[in-house]
Formats: C-alpha cells, structure tokens, sequence
C-alpha cells in the first residue's frame, strides 16, 4: 500500500491504496465520486473515463499511482469550456438512455472539440470511434457533439 | 450515496428520482378529506396510484419501469391529462416495492399500454372523487364544475374554487378501485371517474423536457453500482471454466495476502468478499480453483443450426390454421422455399449487472438495476426463506436493460452471500458475467414454404421454427430456480418450453404457423439458457418471414412493396407499408437492381411486422462493400402505428435507439462458443455496432391514431430491422443472406 494524493474536481484527496490499483477503483470507491462507470476493465467502452489535465483517459486501466499531479475531472466536475459545451448540449439533445456511458462519449468529445473546433460528420464519428453504448443513442449523440461545436 | 434504512434518508436517496417530498415549512393543510395515513399498498386502493401532496403537486405510483426511454413521462402526461395539471406537477415514482404495486416491471412494451392506462384509470377516479368532494363543500353541482390547473371552481363562477391542496393536500384517498385481479402486467383498474375524451386532450402528444437526463448527465444521480450501504462488503463470482463445471476444492491460500478476503461457497456456487472492492477483484483473480470434471459438449456456434435441425422436440406450437393447408399445398403448381438462421444473441448491458442486499432483523432490502424489480425482490425473498412483503425492492438505473439480462441473477447472488455471511452485500459482475454469462436470445432455424399456382399466386404459407425455449429461464426473476445462483445450487429447475409465431396480416387462401423447441444445451446453470432479449424472438422470427416474402414476391415477379399492399388485409398494415414506402422514395423492382458504383453496392429493402396492436414498416436502405463484405445501414425510415401518441419525442428517441441496436443484432451479433463454453466475453470477441457504422439518417414518420388505445413502441422496430437490411442487401448484390449476422464474412462467402 502507497499513499497517493489525487487532485479531482478542484479538491486534493489523499488515499492509501495498492499502486496499481486501477484509478477507477480510487474514484468510486475510495473517493465516493462515482460518475466514472464500470463497464468493461478491459479499455474497450469508455464508460469509466475521467478527463486528466483536459485529455480523456480510461480509470479502468490507469493505475492509480500514474497520475501524479495530473487534474482529473469527473462529469460532476465540469464547469467551463467545451466540456461545459458538451454537457449543454447533451441536455438539450436529451441524448441518454440508461446513461452508463455516457461518460466516455461526454468527455472523449469536449477533447475532441478544443483540438477540432469545426469538426464535419465523419470527424465526428472518427474521433469517438471504440466507445459503446448499447442503449443505441448514437445518432443523439452524434447531433450533441454537432450542437455543442456550435456553441 | 450512503443509506440508511428509514424512509426518509432513503426517499433523500433516490432525491434525484423523486424531487417532490415536502417542503420544508408546510404545514398541515385544513383538508379532511381522505386518511391521514397512506393505507397499506393493494391495487384496489386508489392511494397505491395516486396521492395529492400537501402543495397540490401529485405523485403517481407506477409499478412498471422506465429503461431509459421516457415512458414515465408519458406516464407522467397521462396522469397530468387526467388530472387537469400542467405535467411538471406530476412526479411518477417507479421502481419500489415499498411504494407502487405490481405492475409487471418494463415488460413487453406495456409500459403505457398496460401501466399507464391503469395509472390514467387511477387519476380520473381521483379527479371524479375531488370534484365530488368540491361539490359538497362549494355547494355546486358536480355537473357545473369543472378543473384549470389542480382547482376545482364553477364553470360559472371562476371565484368559487377549492384547489386539490385545499381539498385534500397532504392526506390520501382511501377509495376503493374495481380491480381486475391480476397482477403483473394484466393488471387493470377502473373507478366512477370517466377518463377523458381525445378530443380534449392537452398534454398527450406534447414532448415535455426529460427529467433524467440532465440528473445523467450532470453525473447527480446515483445509479445501482453507486449504491452503499454501512458496513457493506464487496463481492465478485467465480464463474467456472468450462460450462457446468463445480468447484471441487478452493485453495484458500491462494487469496491469503488479501485484507479480510472471505470465500463463499454453497455446492456449485463459488464467490469472494472483501470489505475493498478491489481487493475482491484481487481475490476473484488470484483465487485457485480445482473444478469438476465437465463435459457439455456443445455444438459450437457453427455447429449449432445443425444441432437444432436433429434435436428432438421437446415441445410444439401452433397458431391455428387458416384453410386447409394440405390440400392448398397439394394443388400448388409450384412451391418455394426457403430456412433462414438467426444465432445466440447476448444482452450485453453496458455493464455487467450489480445488486445490493441488506438483511436486517425486520426483512431485507435489495437494490437493484432490473426492469422488474417487484419480482426480484420475491426471488430475494424465495432465497432468504421470508414472506414476499418483508422484502423491499428499490431500483436504481442500472447499465442498460433489454429484457431478462443478468440483473435478476446478481440480486440472487447478492442474497445468497448476504445470508451467508451475515452482512450487506454489494456484487458487480465482471465484463464476462454480462456478454457470457447472461442469459440469451435464443438460436433458431426457421423454415417457410409458399404454394403458388400457375401464374404465380401465392395459395399458402407454413412458417415453421425449430429452436431453443426464450423461456429456459422465466423473464420474472421471482424465483431462485430461474437464476444461476439457484441452478447452481441444485434445486430443481422449471423451464418452460415455449416459442412464438409471425404476427402480420397477410391473407392467403390457407396458413399455418407452428414451432418446435428443443431441449437446452446444459440442463443446469447454462451460460446458454435461452430467454427474453428485447423483442423476445421477435427479430428472428421475422427476419425469416419477411425475408420469405421478399423471396415470394420476386420469385412471382412482383414488387415487394405491392406484393404486401396486396396481401396484407389489416388497413394499418398497408398503411405504415405504404407510408414507409412514399418516405424513403421506394423503387420499384421485381429483381435486384445492384445499383453498384467502384466497389460499392446500393441497395433498398423493406420489411414489415406487427407487435401487440402496434405496426411497423422500416425501408433500408444499404451499401455493401463488395471487397471487404462489410454493410452500412445507411438509412432508415421507420413507418409507426402505436395508436394514440402520448409523446412524439420520446417515440422518436425510442425507435432511434430501436434501429440502431437491431442494426447491431443485424450485422454484429453472434455468441461464440465452442464445445466447453462461450468464447464471446467481452466487446471484442462479441462487437456491437460502433458509431462510424451508424445510418447517417433516422426518419420517423409517426402515424397518429388518436382514437386507437396507445400500444408499445420499446420493442416493436426492432422487430423488422433484419429482414429490412437483409432485404436491402439482397437488393444491393444479388445475394440473398438466410443466417444472420449479416458480417463481412458471410456477406463475401455469399458473394464468392
Ligand atoms: S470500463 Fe474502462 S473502458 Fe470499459
Ligand atoms: S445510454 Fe445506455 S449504454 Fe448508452
């Protein structure tokens, strides 16, 4: 067991945990912030994705010792720039279903957008491409990322 | 989210879901009308649907469950309709079984053709029973009055008014309903109070804003795997490596270095608890296991449509014949036809299910994500040996569900270890707990044959399937026989056997449709069974019958759209045919048109198919690599006749979600395994559609039926889906696809 200070969401944490615990478990359990979801543990979904220092990252695979100094932000966390654009525009999109992925999806675009600002379709779809959902919200999805570029 | 057990920090706790509690600084309204008290929960008390708060607000008691598609705010627009209340001062609480009565769960898109109904019954007996209660103390006829937003007044005399706060705010109606006996989705009540005419009608049809989805979004509401409760450990199942295999020996020092690591073992069902999740993780992947010798000798998914054809039968069905079918069959000039395959289909939630269990000394608390939490909770208490009303069920958003998915096993799980261990017990699966280990949509063969007389007439029709019961394991979790934990556990098992027939209109001079089952490929703790996936058998029952009109019309030289209109004898039939049809610019052929550019082929199919009162036609239309095999649904057009529409939006968001996960079935989906065990496990050996094979559009045309009963929507456009694309397909190449998923694969051996 190490002792790791993670800075989420504005605030510094201290916890005592394995060193290469998945960040995922830090979060939810340690931490008690729990919109990173538990979908896969294999990097394949996205459903536990946290933005550290504005680039999306899968807390599944991510070992807690990794992150040092890096600000992870979780969907409860966000308050400006795109990803604030994204989250608007999922709301006016009224995108979720059952919404456990909507984590990977939210966040892989709000970093997709600073680099892409004017991105066309097929941007769109490219750059989000691997994440799941299997509510089929896709095409919801698709019209929020474009709404939220427009912002 | 921590919870304790008194109502109110667990009402706080599903705070998102249920915003209305009293304010604070209210204070006990004047009215005295009703009972003080919120009489026990029974179906024939109007209060187990409806109550007034003390601010006039209502909440409305649904004992079915929303899944993410907005069918509680159409829940929500009816009680409102009902109650002559704007649709924001009605708040619907799902999902407790402390709270709403039995309405079956999510189930068979009942949601508002069964649940809100009797939720719509409830609210005009309320607003009949206020009114009365008006009437006596306004001293006007109930006759001239009438109600604006939650006040009852004189028509005559706008001033001559007592709101429902006034009336009875803050109590509860302690009114007798007739009710129809039943439970679960038959459920149906019926009081003095008239509902509604249509014509009057101001919040159905309209699309009021989503109330879960920013609490999602905003990342606010506490899902199933959030759920803590104090003192609570962590629990992972060890599923074992060859289906059907038990633990023989479990060498407890392999899991020694791991802080308060518990074993759990009751004859075929092994786990690990730990007070850190992720040591139970640890634990589950260290834990060394001697399992027994198993030999389930599966067919493997090739070998699987072989296996059905010779199987016995086990049990067999039909629809009742129309005409005589031999004698049709025997004066044929010709008959065609055709078998077409559809594999083991996994739900594959988002992830894998997750259940909390809480024995405390008065009765048990389960938490879960399942569509029918009211009947896991029974299963809950089948397991802990307690009357069914000592057990509450509370649900929280889980990670997706399409019918009986692994929800109802991980609430069974949580419960075994609970007892064991005397502790509160939260489990998660692991990914291969949702995509292997669920139970499945049934595999199937199906074979249809058409009678023609000489100028290509169709005279008859038999549909007939061969395949596994969507029944191995009830959709109700209610029962520990039903779960794995139970099956594993050895108590005797009650499948029932059981498949289903097309549901059309088409008119023939005879037709029979019938099915066989056969019997499961494991008896007991199958990572096989077969049951309800949404549209339960639905798509591949009619992934064959529309792919065999498609075959039927072009064989007799016919347009598949006309061949339909001409066939079909429901008037709503041919209209969403015809209405799909005129949408997507329909192209008239009465052979593949292979529209191909460089190495792309194009193609336009239509398929059609009713479900419980609602029809469906959907238009594909494709483009196959001819190089690579690979298939983009490009576009669709959905035609939907569900009767009267409560909420156009969410109707829309529903078929949306509809087509693209029927796409996915269509083109992806597919359990592997082999002679020991499912090899699919995870997103990359069982790929679902990913968003760069997304249609580019989604077109809707919703044909309104406002004196039509409204029926379902959650399922009913996934029905046709396949046989849409495989339809489109054939259109595009020539080559007609008769098993299912339509991958790169099968698509170029069928080009070669
Ligand atoms: S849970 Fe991390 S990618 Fe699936
Ligand atoms: S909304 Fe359910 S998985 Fe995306």
């Amino acid at each position: 067991m190490a002792k790791i200070e993670l800075s989420v969401n504005g605030k510094t944490h201290a916890i005592e945990a394995d060193a290469d615990m998945p960040l995922l478990y830090a979060l939810r359990g340690d931490l008690g912030l729990n919109n990173p979801k538990f979908g896969c543990g294999l990097a394949q979904c996205g459903a536990c994705t946290v933005l550290v220092d504005g680039q999306p990252v899968r807390s599944c695979i991510t070992p807690v010792d990794s992150v040092g100094a890096g600000k992870i932000t979780t969907l409860a966390g966000i308050s400006e720039g795109k990803a604030k654009k994204v989250q608007d525009a999922f709301i006016a999109e009224e995108v979720p279903q059952c919404g456990y992925c909507l984590n990977g999806w939210m966040l892989t675009a709000a970093a997709f957008l600073e680099t892409t600002p004017k991105p066309n379709d097929a941007q769109i779809r490219e750059a989000l491409t691997g994440l799941k959902c299997r509510c089929g919200t896709h095409m919801a999805i698709i019209r929020a990322v474009k709404r939220a570029a427009l912002a | 989210m921590n919870i304790a057990s008194n109502r109110r920090s667990f009402l706080a706790g599903l705070g998102a879901l249920t915003i209305s509690v009293a304010l604070p600084g209210q204070k006990a309204r004047a009215a005295s009308f009703g009972v003080e008290k919120r009489p026990p929960l029974d179906p024939k008390n109007l209060s187990s649907y409806i109550t007034i708060n003390a601010d006039g607000s209502v909440h409305a008691y649904w004992g079915k469950m929303d899944m993410g598609q907005g069918t509680d705010l159409g829940v929500a627009q009816m009680v409102a309709e009902e109650l002559d209340l704007p649709v924001d001062r009605v708040q619907v609480l799902q999902g407790d079984s402390g709270t709403s009565v039995n309405q079956g769960g999510a189930s068979g898109s009942t949601g508002i053709q069964n649940g809100g109904v009797t939720l719509a019954s409830a609210a005009a007996e309320a607003r009949y029973q206020l009114i009365e209660l008006a009437s006596r103390q306004l001293n006007v006829p109930a006759a001239d009055l009438t109600v604006t937003n939650g006040v009852v007044h004189a028509k005559a005399d706008p001033a001559r008014k007592a709101s429902y706060a006034d009336l009875i705010g803050g109590r509860f109606f302690d009114t007798q309903l007739e009710w129809n006996g039943q439970m679960g989705n038959g459920l149906f009540v019926k009081g003095k109070g008239q509902r509604k005419a249509v014509s009057e009608y101001k919040v159905i049809g309209t699309s009021p804003a989503r109330r879960d989805s920013p609490m999602k979004i905003l990342g606010t509401v506490d899902y199933v795997t959030d759920i803590k409760v104090p003192g609570m450990v962590h629990a992972r199942v060890i599923r074992p490596p060859v289906a059907g295999a038990v633990p023989t020996a479990v060498d407890e020092a392999s899991v020694k270095g791991i802080p308060g690591v518990q074993i759990v073992r009751e004859k075929g069902f092994l786990a690990v608890v730990a007070p850190r999740e992720y040591d139970a993780v640890k634990a589950m992947k260290a834990l060394k296991v001697t399992w027994s010798d198993s030999k389930p000798n599966f067919p493997g998914d090739k070998g699987v449509y072989d296996h059905i054809r010779k199987a016995p039968v086990l049990a067999k069905g039909a629809a009742k014949d129309e005409g005589d079918v031999e004698a049709t069959f025997a004066s044929a000039a010709r008959v065609i036809e055709a078998t077409y395959e559809w594999p083991f289909q996994s739900h594959a939630s988002m992830g894998p299910a997750c259940a909390v269990v809480q024995i405390t000394p008065e009765g048990a608390t389960l938490w879960t994500g399942s569509q029918k939490p009211h009947f896991a909770g029974d299963g809950v208490a089948d397991i802990l040996g307690l009357p069914k009303d000592k057990v509450r069920a509370i649900w929280a958003p889980g990670p997706g569900s399409y019918g009986r998915n692994d929800a109802g096993d991980a609430a069974a799980e949580a419960a075994v270890i609970a007892k064991m261990i005397g502790k509160p017990v939260r489990v998660i699966g692991t990914r291969a707990d949702g995509t292997a280990w669920d139970p499945k949509g049934p595999a199937s063969v199906h074979t249809v044959r058409a009678a023609l007389d000489k100028d290509g007439k169709v005279l008859a029709q038999h549909f007939h399937s061969k395949g596994f019961s969507r029944l191995d394991v009830s959709s109700n979790e209610s029962a520990i026989h039903d779960t794995l934990v139970g099956q594993q556990m050895d108590v005797p098992l009650k499948p029932t056997h059981i498949f289903a027939t097309p549901e059309e209109s088409y008119r023939f001079t005879a037709k029979r449709k019938s099915w066989e089952t056969v019997p499961p490929l494991l008896e007991r703790a199958s990572p096989l069974r077969g049951a309800h996936l949404r549209d339960p058998l639905g798509p591949q029952i009619h992934f064959a019958s529309e792919c065999f009109i498609d075959e039927t019309a072009l064989a007799t030289n016919q347009d598949p759209v006309d061949f339909r209109l001409q066939y079909l004898r429901d008037p709503r039939d041919q209209a969403v045919v015809k209405a799909a049809a005129e949408k997507a610019g329909w192209r008239k052929r009465t052979s593949a048109r292979k529209q191909v550019n460089g190495d792309i082929a194009s193609g336009q199919g239509i398929a059609y198919a009713q479900r419980n009162g609602t029809r469906v036609a959907v238009v594909a239309e494709v483009e196959v690599n001819m190089k690579t095999g690979k298939v983009w649904g490009r576009r669709f057009v959905v035609a939907h006749d569900s009767g009267l529409i409560i909420n156009p939006k969410q109707l829309i968001a529903t078929v949306e979600g509809n087509v693209v996960q029927g796409l996915s079935r269509a083109l992806w989906e597919e359990v592997k395994f082999d002679a020991n065990n499912v090899t699919s496990v995870d997103w990359e050996t069982y790929p679902i559609l990913d968003i760069t094979e997304a249609p580019e559009s989604i077109e809707c045309v919703l044909i309104d039926m406002p004196n039509v009963a409204p029926t379902g929507a959650g399922e009913a456009s996934m029905r046709p889906l396949a046989a849409a694309v495989g339809n489109a397909i054939y259109d595009a190449t020539g080559v007609r696809l008769r098993q299912a998923p339509f991958t790169p694969d099968r698509v170029r051996a069928g080009m070669a």
